[in-house]
């Protein structure tokens, strides 16, 4: 006997996931899912970011990694909250650890939330987390080519920061075909050229962020 | 590391519309996975064997039906299917201008159960 059932396979983490966008929107926590491969510069963005922003929006910050500490202690050196997880070899956070980790955050003290993911460009654009917007870091070393290996982040993406614009040259990075390859499966994503080291274009992004934040 | 949560959300969805349908032991799972989704069927079958022992779902096969993703040329009309890694130009016309869509959906379709063994009698489901 057959039995007609089409449900999504991921459907117990989607709803993990709505529950925690419920706690995220109660607290009027603006919520950034950040994914990229390992060493495109989440960590670095993240705190190119904090400077940027205005002082009426307080970041926390959850850490996503396989092991140890390290990002969180980057983070945690610039007095801005947050909670490691440490996924003990999975390769991507899911909603029920992030739902864990937010019982240890000050989230009425507030207004933006990043969760940078663990560094992969496969497994995290499957798994909903609860955030407003996925933010995808691309950076100019893994070359131009990503999009059409990892169709499937690119495509999750709400915003594209393409970061170590300063490399430009030494890798001979195409970025028309990188922009190419981001269209072909998400057409009208923003793409933002960024260099954490220097500072260029943080402020542009930190901008769109801002105005994302106050739309909300 | 990605196919182990994944086949455990199948079996999860699998085992529950089992005991929706009087507890029947499932003999296969009717999976859509999309042609863009990074899932290796191979995989899903090893992880789904060692996860499924004890339960309803023990013994079940995988079948799996690829769901196309499709290109189209927004310059010469140009369909066709696409797979990882996509190309960066029209095969017909060679042009840059395409926008590709499908090959995402992740979904259990069906099982199918045996009705002669409605009582699951030495299954239980997991938790």
């Amino acid at each position: 006997m057959k039995i007609p059932v089409v449900k999504d396979i991921l459907s117990a983490n989607d709803q993990v996931a709505a529950e925690n966008r419920t706690v995220f929107d109660a607290a009027n926590v603006f919520v950034a899912n950040v994914m990229a491969s390992p060493g495109a510069g989440k960590t670095s963005m993240i705190l190119a970011t904090a400077k940027h922003l205005p002082p009426e929006i307080r970041l926390g910050v959850i850490e996503g990694d396989v092991a140890s500490s390290i990002d969180a202690d980057a983070i945690a050196a610039h007095d801005i909250p947050v909670v490691q997880i440490n996924t003990g070899g999975n390769c991507h956070l899911d909603a029920p650890m992030i739902s864990k980790a937010l019982t240890h955050l000050p989230l009425t003290e507030i207004q933006l939330l990043f969760i940078e993911n663990v560094g992969n460009l496969i497994c995290p654009a499957g798994f909903a987390l609860g955030a407003n917007i996925a933010v995808v870091v691309a950076s100019v070393p893994e070359g131009h080519d990503k999009p059409y290996k990892y169709p499937g982040m690119f495509a999750s993406a709400d915003i594209v920061l393409l970061n170590k614009i300063d490399l430009i040259d030494v890798f001979e990075f195409d970025v028309l075909d990188f922009r190419r390859g981001v269209g072909l499966v998400n057409p009208e994503v923003p793409i933002f050229p960024i260099c954490c080291r220097t500072g260029e274009g943080v402020d542009a992004w930190t901008e769109w962020l801002v105005e994302h934040i106050h739309a909300d | 590391m990605h196919e182990l949560p994944v086949t455990q959300g199948i079996l999860d969805v699998a085992l529950t519309a089992a005991q929706q349908a009087g507890g029947c032991r499932i003999t296969r799972i009717n999976l859509v996975i999309g042609e863009l989704s990074s899932i290796v069927d191979e995989s899903i079958q090893f992880y789904f064997d060692i996860l499924s022992r004890g339960t309803l779902a023990e013994g079940a096969c995988m079948a799996i039906q690829r769901e196309p993703a499709q290109a189209t040329c927004q310059d010469c009309g140009f369909q066709w299917n696409v797979s990882i890694p996509l190309v960066p130009s029209c095969p017909s016309c060679q042009g840059h201008r395409f926008q590709v869509t499908g090959g995402r959906t992740f979904y259990v379709e069906s099982i199918e159960v045996n009705d002669e063994d409605s009582s699951g009698e030495g299954y239980s489901e997991r938790e």
